[in-house]
């Protein structure tokens, strides 16, 4: 026996490791997601891969700097006159939607709806991939020791963890698990598999594995949003006998508790029968998922009823003037024409309104925007249905103190009656 | 011919210092992960399984061979959100019989290598899928075209990559 094994040592060899590979795989099938004994052998690979590529982006990243900030600004001096013009038409144009706003806010609360909004993000960068095309994962620049996983009283958890051993470390890799990840224009992209130390790992929503409570933006369907083996996105349990156009837009529904409702997924791009009945729909997603470089990690969600409270209770004498028909007031004698884009002047309480918003953003209650406004000002205010499956804006607020609408895609304000609109009575 | 029959004499077997060891490997690692985020197309390639043949066929040691390529495997695992032993699996199994094949074909020229190359990577691929659906039930996309022109691409790289290699070998 003993020379048998010495004579086919090496087959012995073979047969052994791969056993204990066989065996390894079929303890991590078994323990399904809770894979605590493989998360050491991650965290070194990962510890040992990421801080060379880190290194590469920072570079690139200084390079590119110097370039586009100090050598390539031509044409700025131009820009900055276009954006100048774009400034002055949204804020024309917030006035109105901040108007639509608190009128939604008020129906919400009266309806006793509570919704998610983006409350703080994190910008962090792309750094690398998995390398394989069967596990559709990246890796960003951003970890524990960022803020990722830092979910309201685990701060202090984190730090700890730092100078805890092993096994804390791989503990400390679930505290940001499944924090939602966006692009800068409200694409979304994945959701937080690990955290390590100074980086994190990104399941894309076209990983296999990954799911998205969805909703489609026209028809309102609500479906599960999966990758497929080959890379491409779709959406599942819609039935055959629904209708689907090309081209609609789909919306995170916020049923799986990841995503906050409204933010764009993606519009559908295929639509085709699939098996037991339900239909087979191809989604493109709205983030350019083979090729990212920039991503938002929404690090904390607020979870409340709209705040009607500056506004107070409705009155029915306030619904009945919006109600019926009045003159409208003349505009001041030194006013100036309307802005292109824009609707029409801006009457002062209603500029110092804008003011006070685009200073006091970051420390604001967080106002949601409907999609669904009243199509004219004479029509009823009160609007239920729709109201509860139409997305709602959020206010995002960055770390770097800059603060971008996040979640609502974009859809072209209805027209109203902007006199009405911009000079309330 | 540019595989030929040799006897374990006539064969040749090379070493490599631990910076090369430890250095190529992670390397390899790191482009791979790095790569495909400027370059998608580059999920194509398999550069740890090309370093992985290279150094099971300079070695000519199947108990090298196979560990290396569990090692290697067990490190891309890692990378990836599936489970840990699916590429050390199937790179044990690539290292053990490219390492039984150097040592005993000669396969130092490009055609050889070309080829060698070639039909691992197949092996590679077929022992992947049978046991990732076999035994993870995973849903894999998978067809011929695509493995047949990853092989070749996968191949020709090699061809280049093992005349880089070559410069870091040392002779026994």
């Amino acid at each position: 026996m003993e020379n048998l094994v010495t004579r086919y040592r090496n087959v012995t060899i073979l047969v052994a490791i791969l056993f204990a590979q066989v065996l390894g795989l079929a303890i991590q099938v078994r323990r399904s997601s809770e894979n605590q004994s493989s998360r050491l052998i991650r965290v070194w690979v990962v510890g040992a891969i990421t801080p060379l590529e880190k290194c590469i982006v920072w570079s690139q990243g200084g390079i590119s700097g110097i370039w586009h900030n100090y050598v390539y600004l031509r044409g700025v001096r131009q820009e900055n006159r276009d954006l100048r013009d774009e400034i002055e038409r949204l804020r024309l144009e917030q006035v109105r939607l901040t108007q639509d706003a608190q009128q939604a806010q008020r129906l919400q609360s009266l309806l006793g709806f509570r919704e998610q909004f983006i409350s703080q993000t994190m910008p962090a960068q792309v750094i690398g991939t998995s390398g394989s095309e069967q596990s559709r994962l990246i890796y960003i620049d951003k970890g524990a020791r960022d803020g990722i996983g830092r979910i309201a009283d685990d701060d202090a958890d984190i730090d700890r963890d730092k100078d805890r051993g092993d096994k804390e470390k791989e503990k400390g890799r679930d505290k940001g698990k499944d924090m939602a990840v966006i692009t800068s224009a409200g694409g979304v992209v994945g959701k937080v598999l690990y955290v390590n130390r100074s980086s994190s790992e990104v399941l894309l929503i076209n990983d296999q594995s990954s799911g998205v409570g969805v909703i489609l933006e026209k028809s309102r369907l609500q479906g599960v949003l999966k990758g497929t083996a080959s890379g491409k996105v779709v959406l599942d349990k819609i039935m055959n006998d629904e209708k689907i156009e090309l081209g609609e837009k789909v919306l995170t529904s916020g049923g799986d508790r990841i995503f906050p409702k409204g933010l764009l997924v993606g519009t559908v791009s295929e639509v085709s029968s699939g098996p037991e009945s339900f239909l087979k729909i191809t989604v493109k997603p709205a983030a350019d998922l083979d090729r990212l470089e920039e991503v938002l990690v929404i690090t904390k969600k607020v979870e409340q009823a709209p705040s009607v409270a500056d506004e107070g209770p409705i009155r029915a004498v306030d619904i009945l003037t919006d109600r019926l028909p009045s003159v409208p007031d003349k505009p001041p004698a030194d006013s100036k024409p309307a802005a292109p884009g824009g609707t029409a002047t801006t009457s002062p309480a209603a500029a110092a309104g804008v003011k006070a918003q685009l200073s006091g953003t970051h420390d604001a209650k967080p106002a949601g925007t409907p999609a669904t406004t009243p199509k004219a000002p004479s029509k009823p205010a009160v609007v239920p249905t729709g109201m509860t499956t139409k997305p709602a804006a959020s206010t995002i607020k960055t770390t770097n103190s800059t603060t971008k609408p996040a979640g609502t895609p974009a859809k072209a304000p209805p027209k109203t009656d902007s006199t009405r609109e911009n000079n309330p009575q | 011919m540019p595989i030929t029959y040799t006897s374990n004499e006539q064969i040749e077997v090379y070493r490599f210092s631990i910076p090369v060891t430890i250095g190529v490997p992670i390397a390899a690692l790191f482009f791979q992960a790095f790569l495909p985020r400027h370059f998608p197309f580059f999920t194509y390639f398999d550069l740890p399984l090309l370093v992985v043949i290279f150094f099971a066929i300079a070695r000519r040691s199947q108990v090298t061979g196979l560990l290396t390529g569990a090692v290697i495997g067990l490190a891309q695992d890692a990378l990836t959100s599936q489970p840990i032993g699916l590429y050390s699996l199937t790179k044990t199994i690539v290292g053990y019989g490219a390492s039984s094949l150097g040592v005993k074909l000669d396969v130092e020229n490009a055609g050889a290598r070309f080829l060698v190359t070639l039909f691992f990577y197949l092996l590679h691929e077929v022992v992947y899928f049978t046991v990732a659906r076999g035994m993870l039930k995973m849903n894999m996309h998978y067809t011929w075209q695509h493995e047949l022109s990853s092989a070749v691409l996968n191949a020709v790289v090699a061809v280049a990559l093992f005349a880089v290699l070559d410069r870091f070998k040392q002779r026994t």
